[in-house]
């Protein structure tokens, strides 16, 4: 696997391990085999630890009776017991045995004293070399009877043994089954949800980042995440229809104002020609004033228009080098008042495929920002090149920059930031820049420029 | 000069005529593009100001019977069709000239102005002369009185298109349109910085002062400030 895949898979399940379905599937197969367990053990009690407790309580009972005959009627009659027991004993489970001190037998089944040492409360296991031949597990209860003779009662536990190996090879398969199972249905369950969420945040994340069409997908199984998907489609639907109608208003406003607002300034301007001296001047900085508020307005419906697409766009290739330089050539008297350096830097032939006077505009609106924003004495660094399958245009300054959480906002209309209001300007400027950009299938992007900020036109190359 | 204004809205009409009357010239004014091309083919006009959107003859097709009938007045269009997009369309139908409605009415007269000296039989000038302001195209030499003036190529064009146009208004827009050859809107009047720049070099140290800042219009180029408050 090639290293980026297996990264990619590693990223995956780690995505995986961390959504909160699987921490809850982890959570209830644990719950799960601890009941199971308790349920097990109450299980092993009670079966397989009542027949260990009766064995036990034979074993006792027995050794108790035979010791009694011992002490009452002496060694012979034990040894008459002994044999008659194992003569009578038809399971043939039962193992006896009466030794001397040097364990010499006196009576009983088994050949000899088993050499593991019995147990502080007189248990031992041991294994049984019976007389044909098959060795089988014994447990045994051993006891002196004192002048050093002891006796060993004891019973073949090898059923007792299968029973239990059977019993834990269940419990084994058991566990081992709910937790593949549980996991297994973790992951699958958590993968089904991680897509799911996964697909509402990529989608989301789109809209946040501008494109506010996009909607998030609806399967049609009516569960839970449908309703979600189908509320928040709703409300991005309302909250669409309502900046529609924001932008349309502002729009309307802008197109119904112009008229009256330029008749009024034409009124004016033919006033101050036959007014006195004294009040012609009034009038015409009251005409400059009406020409601020027309270009703005001219602005907005620019903007306007090529944002619905009925902006009828002259496409040509052009060299964005030429248009740069000329840019620069018409700022630069402005940047030297400012006592600003311009530098243009042009990479090879960046060749776009575009409105040569819309892309006039946005260079000019970039540079026109950046030498409004740049202190004295700094330097306006223009940049363009071919990179990859698009020309990128980059323009740096050196005034305050823009925060990262208002990047988005600056190329809406009529956005001002705080530091810049006491600047001479629209704010709309960058939201202009934005619709060319977006216009010539290209985008306007900002960056640190440390200090200052570095705003990047991307145009798909021709 | 004597005028035809072809306009369907009454006030814009009324305006565009007080106005120009106002301005020293005679004005005649239809209201559709059936009268406004009979005026225009009928008699004899200085100059053409035509309405894109006309009843009963569209601007477009008047323009082009016009110029079909062999007609060269200068015809200046309004349109309050969009902006530098729609411009090509109504230069290609023969056009000389295109405004997009609603207008400054300097942005009209100077605009009007312009277009009547382009009619001008300029013959082959090769020195262009304001006062004692010289502008040689030939040697791209500029001189004032005896002194020499160094420009810089635009700064050249940007003159050379001031002294073609001497003693008319002209407004910073035609003035983008034509030295600079770019239809936008400038945030910043970069014009102004270019104009003071060149005015330095022309005006600085020399009497009198022929660059002249024409407020809420633009611009002129005369011997006389003509009380346009410079």
């Amino acid at each position: 696997m090639a290293p980026e895949a297996s990264r990619s898979l590693a990223a995956r399940c780690g995505a995986l391990l961390r959504t909160s379905t699987f921490q809850l599937t982890l959570f209830y197969t644990g719950l799960f085999s601890l009941s199971a367990a308790l349920l097990a053990m109450f299980f092993y009690w009670s079966t397989i630890g009542l027949l260990v407790r009766e064995t036990d309580a034979t074993l006792k009972a027995e050794i108790t009776g035979l010791a009694e005959q011992y002490i009452e009627h002496g060694l012979e009659r034990l040894v008459q017991v002994i044999v008659h027991r194992i003569r009578n004993d038809q399971s043939g489970a039962m193992i006896y045995l009466f030794a001397t001190r040097d364990n010499q037998p006196l009576a009983g089944n088994l050949l000899e004293w088993p050499r593991i040492e019995a147990d502080v409360d007189g248990w031992v296991e041991f294994t049984h070399h019976r007389a044909d031949g098959r060795d089988v597990p014994a447990r045994a209860r051993v006891y002196l009877l004192g002048d050093g003779l002891h006796l060993l009662v004891g019973r073949n536990i090898e059923q007792l043994r299968q029973l239990k190996q059977v019993f834990n090879r269940a419990l084994l398969l058991g566990v081992g089954v709910i937790f593949v199972l549980a996991t297994g249905g973790g992951l699958l369950m958590s993968n089904r949800m991680l897509k799911r969420v996964g697909a509402m945040t990529a989608a989301t994340g789109d809209i946040i980042a501008g494109q506010l069409d996009r909607r998030l997908e609806i399967r049609g199984v009516g569960d839970e995440f449908d309703e979600l998907a189908s509320r928040v489609n709703i409300m991005l639907d309302r909250l669409q229809a309502l900046l529609a109608t924001v932008r349309h208003v502002s729009d309307n406003i802008a197109h119904d104002l112009r008229t009256p607002l330029t008749r009024l300034r034409n009124r004016i301007e033919l006033a101050a020609r036959e007014a006195p001296e004294a009040l012609r001047d009034e009038l015409e900085a009251s005409v400059e004033d009406a020409d601020q508020l027309l270009a703005t307005f001219a602005a907005l419906l620019r903007i306007a228009r090529i944002e619905s697409g009925s902006y009828d766009a002259e496409v040509e290739v052009l060299d964005l080098g030429t248009l740069i330089n000329d840019a620069n050539e018409l700022y630069l008297g402005v940047a030297q008042d400012k006592q600003l350096s311009l530098q243009a830097e042009v990479h090879g032939q960046p060749l776009v495929r575009g409105d040569r006077n819309l892309l006039f505009q946005a260079l000019t609106n970039l540079l026109d920002n950046a030498i409004k924003h740049s202190p004295a004495g700094a330097v306006v660094k223009v940049d363009v090149r071919t990179a990859g399958p698009d020309v990128v245009v980059e323009v740096r300054d050196a005034g305050p920059g823009i925060p990262l959480e208002e990047r988005e906002r600056v190329t809406q209309r009529f956005t001002r930031l705080d530091q810049s209001r006491s600047l001479p300007g629209s704010g709309l400027g960058l939201s202009l820049v934005k619709a060319v950009a977006e216009l010539h299938k290209g985008s306007l992007g900002f960056s640190d420029n440390a200090p200052g900020l570095c705003a990047s036109l991307r145009l798909p190359a021709a | 000069m004597h005028l035809l204004v072809v306009e369907d809205d009454r006030d814009t009409r009324e305006f565009i005529r007080n106005g120009l009357v106002q301005a020293g010239h005679s004005v005649d004014t239809a209201a559709n593009g059936r009268d406004g091309l009979f005026a225009a083919t009928t008699q004899q006009f200085d100059l053409v100001v035509l309405d894109r959107m006309l009843p009963e003859v569209d601007g477009l097709t008047v323009l082009r019977t016009l110029r079909a009938s062999g007609s060269r007045v200068p015809v200046l269009l309004l349109s309050a069709l969009g902006e530098v997009d729609q411009r090509v369309a109504g230069l290609r139908a023969g056009a000389d000239d295109y405004l997009v409605k609603p207008f400054a009415f300097s942005e009209l007269e100077a605009r009007i102005e312009a277009l009547s000296r382009r009619t001008a039989p300029e013959g082959p000038t090769t020195v262009l002369k304001v006062g004692d302001l010289e502008l040689d195209l030939m040697t791209r030499g500029v001189k004032r009185g005896e002194t020499a003036i160094e420009l810089q190529p635009r700064e050249f064009r940007l003159l050379e298109y001031l002294m073609r146009h001497a003693g008319q208004v002209v407004t910073r827009t035609m003035l983008l349109e034509h030295v600079w050859d770019y239809h936008f809107d400038p945030q910043t009047n970069v014009i102004d910085v270019h104009v003071s720049r060149l005015r330095a070099k022309i005006d600085k140290g020399f009497e009198p002062p022929l660059l002249h800042t024409v407020r809420g219009a633009g611009y002129r180029l005369a011997i006389e400030s003509g009380g346009d408050g410079a």
